[in-house]
């Protein structure tokens, strides 16, 4: 018998509402909390009170598995008894296993630094990636790169799970059966005989975005063998409607690039820009030092505005948030675009509105003409980026904020077109050989050109070149596992054009060949090795490119940071490059200035020279180019030159062009079916695993996701007035109390799980298929109520429900994860839609949500402000602390009067007795500048070796997550003014309240002022947990940790002690790297520089909102930001005197317009809010 | 009327005292056995699948640990030397010997040799050569007189308190930086075999313990609250 059953009333689901107008009122009170996370903390019910008082929630320490309680303790004894016996045994005899012949620069023990890059959706990643004995274990951003310095996203921090996961492809199969790469190289040349006759015309290839010169110097070299043949691009979540916006705009395709350093105003159209796409690290970089309010600098901070569909960072990030329907969207984007007085032939019927807020945010930026940027998102229309191009235009943004080069893309396209065609030409039976390069075409197609089993089985000899063994191959003939970015060369190009030359770390792990390598079995020349094919394309037709970058470093309109045309060792440690001084972090160099056309490259790959497939011999210069561009990781001045052959400043003059051969695609959403619903529908990638590639990687998987807090799942985003239509979370019971039946809100707690209603979908009469592959013509899908949603509207995530992706990201077999919202999208919908059904279910559906796990009790844990207020008090010290004492001395611990603590304090004075002073470690984080993108908490994941928990663990609260990053709404439910991101790591208290409660002195105090935890020592009482204050401890309920998987085992940091079962873990501010600075430094009789020791958050972060250094350096930069007035410690009235300290939020909202986006959603189906 | 005979009275006092004996001498006994080298593995030989003997190479022939164990000044591992360091020579000399066939074996078919580790710190400690070489240890101070065992064995116990000795008192054990590997140098007084030894702190004689004290100072060996956090070795 279950334990359940005995005492049913622990287990007892509670469903007693939160009321929607409870949480209204609570707003409405003058006394009510400004900041707040969930919308259950509004309401304050007693549930989540109860859960906020305990430190897990309830049940969160029990073993609650299907194993009942006699099995258990059975097998227990059993094993109790062996356990006991290997304590007294000896440590397992180890052996030394030296090389044979050590390789010359391998020093066993230290690490190594590679530079590589991660080809990622018409982009790349620039990194550096550790590797120890052969074995990549950590990637860091690229520092000198441009598109990087020194940042990294969660997709590629989270590439090392990627590389190590077991459930790759570790075999070529053939229609089921294993096979090798000669057997099928042997059934395509056979097949390739017999287009022979027709020059290769029923060849067809279908890859991702091509940014890789390589690559495509290959696609042409088959064309040129095979002219019948064809070459699609398809990316389900890529850059397409960007593209096709600059060709509407321009009349051909450039690829803008931005500079957010220059701007003051920036307006962004449904636009992610901070997070999704390939230049966002750099753009958060550059837009985060305008955003920083430092003492004594009076200069404004830019101000940014966002007008979009559905929330994202960007959004929530911007000083003033409009959220429109897709419906509207349009028209409000031509009603901006005229009131700037752009013009364009896409703001036809556009004209001069009388909406007041519009014409305001229009006003602000017409008023600071020249320092403006306005930036469409990949998920907008072609015809918005159209507009925005042209009010950049009309802004004189042109050579100043936006620089528009040469596509970066080999064969620019417009992939849905192309996709279309392709699915025609299947549907006619003209597809012989069809060639799937990456990508999951099977999976990720529009539900209208779905790349379905009937389609595919037309293709005569289909091969699917893929990671996985996944959807896409299960529909193929044959399929070639692909290697991981870590294992292959190649080559490919950052946002601006950059070229990277990847190298691989490892030697496939899995016979795994790459794109380049599978492509060269359609040339004269079939079995090559990618480290020829590259080289040769660099030898060929790339030289110029790769020796003119090298001769003439600095001729180009981008600047690389540090000083390139030097001979910087990327290959040294990541941090030996000194931090750009001030307390700012700005300075970064100009970017996309346009000042100058490259002279030097004007032979860039596209340029399509006949490559000679004779052998070029290699000479110094180039040996010396093509050794310097794998050092550093890119080559010199490769970025793409301005487009349009007139240097710089080449603006798509939107006025003229008009698009002869290009005439809009229709984007006006198609006519919804007479009866179909109200509900309009929004498509987004998934925060966490993208367009559904990451599935499997545990790491995302298990990221709560930046707004939602959600793991493991995809959601339908509503509004609460939504929610409140729907009456989605009736009461189940059918509870009336006094006023009626009331509305709970979307949660109810069993521990800290999350029991989400679910929605029934209907849309334009469309059939899906149900877990068991059954049609319905409705789907079902867990509701997730998001304040700040328009109303009206439903945002599905694409990404989840795949039917054959791994143990992680679900499969037929053992269940799929979330739903697959592809097959909601069609092609002429593919990011918004108009007529969807919406009807509640009455059901419910558990989702392991974050979003209230460790809490801190709702005190006052953000600090914001206005830039004028800011001018006004920059400690942006709350009204009552204001009062009750006059500000204190910067840099002073708000501590209780006369200082009085229940801690002894600790001794430093040991430091002086060696007539040297101590490193006094800190950090400080930047609430202002941080946009939530979880980056830090995946370096953090990778760095410390920190086990995955699984769906089931984190809905028990014990993800193990050293640093979470909480969201703080602030304003009305309706319409927030916008969220305030805050990452928040052990602390590092001076005065620790978890070191004084641990029995074993487990976790203590270090002569630098670190929070020790000792693993090795610790019991499990979990008495410091208990006692923190910030609930940053983490607790190894379960063996959490796979100690059985050999891959896995070859990722661990081995500077790090992986933790087992029992055992509380935390933040140690990476002591690792700590150690290994100082103990480099010491080798040298000398301190550790500033900038020297980066964590592994810091490291990552795209704006520099974390920096980490040494306290007692007054001159070091976490020093100065420690000094900064905007500074606060958290909870600082504990007088637990952090080590780490916050800076106050400072936002420039435009104040004409009232506070964020507040009143724009509350009016629900009313366009133009208060009008 | 009596009911316990009078030397019950003895039992009793007897068997208090003994009791209270009894629970010391066990802890006595417990701490011994985990100090003892059957626990420690100390001075337990360990045979290699080579049988290369350290006396022959360093006390005979004179040859520098460097030459084989090239990282110990850079790096946290000391560095075992490849199949090709033992080829420098014994393509040379030995080159026939039915004991060196492992070795060309290795070299010949590319598979390395499998030593036994002979010291061994448990995985949640990390330990760096190089600090220890840089700031003045010498090798004998942990791993004893190399240049006497035909077969190496664990010198020291490798046990907390025994790590703790030196970073409490490190002037006791520094030397030179040119004496590092020098296998002679005055390595009676500092003791390093056992942990009892290491707390007889008088032992030392004024003019070692001057000099360890201008060596800490010169070589910048941090302060004991330092280097006895947790951190320094546990993370």
């Amino acid at each position: 018998m279950h334990i359940k059953d005995t005492f049913p009333e622990l287990y007892q689901i509670r469903k007693r509402p939160v009321s929607i107008e409870g949480v209204r009122a609570k707003l409405q009170e003058k006394r009510g909390r400004e900041y707040w996370q969930s919308l259950e903390e509004l309401a304050g019910s007693e549930e989540f009170e109860e859960l906020l008082h305990r430190e897990f929630p309830q049940h969160a320490a029990e073993w609650d598995d299907s194993t009942d309680r006699r099995t258990f303790l059975k097998l227990m004894g059993a094993s109790l008894a062996l356990a006991g016996l290997a304590g007294c045994s000896y440590q397992p005899p180890e052996s030394i296993v030296p090389y044979v012949r050590q390789p010359e620069d391998l020093v066993p023990g230290k690490a190594l630094y590679f530079a590589t890059a991660m080809p990622f959706t018409g982009g790349c990643a620039p990194l550096l990636v550790r590797s120890y004995m052969g074995r990549p274990i950590k990637v860091e951003g690229n520092d000198l790169h441009p598109a990087s310095l020194g940042a990294a996203d969660v997709f590629a921090q989270a590439s090392i799970l990627g590389l190590y996961d077991p459930d790759r492809s570790q075999n070529l199969i053939n229609r089921g059966e294993v096979r090798t790469y000669s057997g099928f190289l042997g059934e395509l040349l056979t097949a390739l005989e017999g287009q022979r006759g027709k020059q290769g015309a029923g060849l067809r290839f279908l890859s991702e975005t091509v940014t890789s010169p390589t690559v495509g110097a290959l696609m042409r070299d088959i064309k040129r063998r095979w002219p019948g043949s064809q070459w699609y691009q398809w990316e389900p979540a890529g850059g397409n409607n960007g593209s096709l916006g600059v060709r509407q705009a321009a009349g051909g395709f450039a690829t803008p690039v931005y500079n957010f350093a220059a701007a003051d105003r920036v307006l962004s159209l449904d636009s992610n820009f901070l997070e999704c796409g390939p230049g966002a690290l750099r753009y958060a970089r550059d837009l985060a030092s305008r955003r920083r309010a430092n003492d004594g600098d009076t200069r404004e901070i830019c101000r940014l505005y966002a007008v979009e569909t559905t929330p994202t960072n960007t959004g929530f990030f911007a000083d003033n948030r409009v959220a429109l329907k897709p419906s509207q969207f349009a028209a409000y984007v031509r009603g901006l675009a005229a009131a700037v007085g752009a013009s364009s032939p896409a703001l036809a019927g556009g004209t001069a509105t009388s909406d007041e807020q519009l014409n305001k945010i229009a006003a602000d930026l017409k008023a600071h003409a020249g320092a403006c940027l306005v930036i469409a998102g990949d998920e907008a229309a072609p015809e918005i980026h159209a507009l925005a191009h042209a009010m950049n235009t009309a802004l004189g943004s042109v050579g100043k904020t936006v620089t528009y080069v040469e596509p970066i893309e080999e064969n620019p396209t417009d992939q849905l077109n192309d996709l279309r065609t392709l699915v025609g030409e299947i549907d006619a039976g003209a597809v012989d050989i069809l060639v799937i390069i990456g990508g999951n075409p099977v999976y990720t197609t529009p539900a209208d050109l779905k790349l379905d089993e009937a389609r595919m089985k037309k293709v005569r000899l289909a091969a699917h070149l893929s990671p996985y063994d996944d959807e896409t191959s299960e529909l193929c003939h044959w399929h070639i596992p692909q290697t991981h970015f870590l294992e292959e060369w190649g080559d490919t190009r950052a946002f601006d054009g950059t070229v990277t030359i990847q190298q691989p770390l490892i030697t496939p792990l899995y016979n795994g060949k790459s794109a380049c390598e599978l492509l060269a079995a359609f040339t004269d020349n079939p079995d090559r090795r990618g480290y020829d094919i590259v080289r040769q394309y660099w030898l060929t037709e790339g030289r110029a490119a790769l020796l003119g970058g090298a001769a003439a470093a600095g001729a180009s309109g981008l600047a690389i940071p540090g000083a390139s045309g030097t001979t910087p060792s990327a290959t040294a440690a990541p941090s030996s490059t000194p931090a750009q001084a001030g307390a700012n972090g700005g300075g970064n160099p100009p970017l996309g200035g346009g000042a100058a056309a490259p002279t030097s490259n004007t032979a860039t790959g596209s340029n399509g020279a006949a490559p000679s497939t004779g052998a070029a011999t290699p000479d110094a210069a180039f040996e010396r180019a093509w050794r310097r561009a794998l050092n550093d990781g890119f080559v010199a001045n490769s970025a793409k030159r301005p487009a349009g052959g007139g240097g710089a400043g080449a603006a798509p003059n939107a006025g003229a062009a008009q698009g002869a051969t290009t005439t809009p695609p229709a984007t006006a959403q198609p006519a919804a079916p007479a009866a179909a619903g109200a509900y309009e529908i929004v498509f987004r990638t998934d925060p966490s695993v993208h367009d559904g590639r990451f599935s499997n990687n545990g790491w995302l998987q298990e990221l709560p996701k930046p707004l939602t807090k959600l793991t493991w799942d995809n959601v339908a985003i509503i509004s609460p007035v939504t929610a409140e239509k729907l009456g989605v979370g009736m009461a189940p019971d059918g509870a009336v109390e006094a006023g009626g039946p009331r509305r709970v809100n979307r949660l109810n707690y069993k521990g800290g799980e999350v029991e989400a209603e679910t929605l029934r979908l209907t849309y334009r009469g469309r059939v899906f298929p149900d877990k068991n592959n059954k049609m319905h013509e409705e789907m079902v899908v867990p509701v997730f109520i998001l304040p700040g949603q328009p109303d009206d509207v439903v945002t599905v995530q694409l990404g989840y429900g795949r039917w054959r992706s791994g143990r992680v990201g679900g499969n037929l077999r053992e269940g799929r994860r979330g739903f697959n919202a592809y097959d909601l999208r069609t092609s002429d919908a593919m990011w918004s839609g108009t007529g969807l059904g919406v009807e509640a279910t009455g059901d419910s559906y558990n989702l392991a949500c974050t979003q209230i796990h460790f809490r801190m009790e709702g005190r006052e844990i953000v600090r914001a402000g206005t830039f004028a207020e800011w001018k006004r008090d920059p400690t942006l010290a709350p009204e009552r602390e204001r009062k009750k004492e006059p500000p204190q001395p910067a840099g002073e611990n708000r501590e209780p009067e006369g200082g009085e603590t229940m801690y002894p304090p600790y001794d430093y004075s040991e430091h002086e007795e060696v007539g040297r002073r101590g490193y006094k470690w800190g950090m400080a984080i930047d609430v202002a500048t941080c946009v939530g993108c979880n980056a830090c908490v995946v370096a953090c994941q990778a760095e410390n070796n920190i086990p995955v928990v699984g769906k089931e663990q984190v809905s028990r609260s014990r993800e193990m997550h050293w640093l979470r990053v909480d969201a703080y709404f602030r304003g009305a439910t309706e319409g927030p003014d916008g969220v305030y991101f805050m990452p928040v790591p052990c602390q590092q208290c001076e005065n620790a309240p978890c070191e004084a409660v641990c029995p074993v002195h487990a976790t203590v105090h270090s002569a630098e002022g670190l929070n020790d935890m000792v693993y090795n020592r610790c019991v499990g009482t979990r008495y410091c947990s208990n006692n923190c204050p910030y609930k940053v401890r983490r607790f190894n309920f379960l063996l959490f940790q796979d100690w059985d998987t050999p891959s896995l085992k070859m990722m661990r940091n081995p500077e790090v002690s992986v933790r087992s079962r029992g055992v509380m873990e935390k933040c140690t501010y990476c002591v690792q790297r700590i150690e290994y600075a100082k103990m480099e430094a010491e080798k040298e009789s000398r301190k550790v520089r500033d900038g020297e020791i980066k964590t592994a958050c810091q490291a990552t972060c795209p704006t520099e909102a974390i920096i980490f250094g040494d306290l007692n350096d007054p001159n070091s930069r976490v020093a100065k930001l420690h000094a900064q007035k905007r500074r606060y410690d958290l909870l600082a009235d504990l007088n637990t005197r952090p080590r780490t300290a916050y800076l106050g939020s400072v936002r420039n909202p435009n104040e004409d317009i009232g506070t964020g986006g507040a009143g724009r959603g509350e009016s629900g189906n009313n366009a133009h809010g208060e009008a | 009327m009596q009911i316990f005979h009078h030397s019950t009275n003895t039992i009793a006092k007897v068997s208090i005292f003994g009791g209270v004996f009894l629970v010391a001498a066990s802890l006595w006994v417990l701490a011994e056995i985990n100090r003892s080298s059957y626990n420690t593995g100390q001075y337990i030989e360990v045979q290699q699948p080579v049988q290369f003997s350290h006396k022959h190479h360093v006390g005979d022939d004179g040859i520098d640990c460097r030459y084989c164990h090239t990282s110990v000044e850079v790096s946290n591992t000391a560095g075992m030397p490849p199949t090709k360091t033992c080829m420098n020579c014994h393509s040379q000399i030995w080159n026939e010997s039915p004991y060196l066939e492992i070795v060309r074996a290795s070299y010949r078919e590319n598979k390395p040799i499998e030593w036994a580790r002979v010291h061994d710190l448990p995985d949640f400690v990390y330990f760096n050569h190089s600090i220890h070489v840089n700031k003045g240890v010498g090798c004998a101070s942990c791993h004893g007189r190399v240049d006497t065992m035909p077969a190496v064995y664990q010198a020291a116990p490798l046990q907390m308190e025994w790590c703790l000795a030196c970073h409490r008192e490190p002037e006791r054990y520094l030397r030179p930086k040119d004496k590092i590997t020098d296998m002679h140098w005055n390595i009676d007084d500092e003791g390093v075999t056992t942990n009892s030894e290491n707390r007889l702190a008088e032992n030392l004689s004024d003019e070692r313990r001057k000099l360890g004290l201008q060596l800490k100072r010169d070589n910048r060996v941090r302060d004991a609250a330092t280097i006895t956090s947790c951190s320094t070795c546990h993370r």
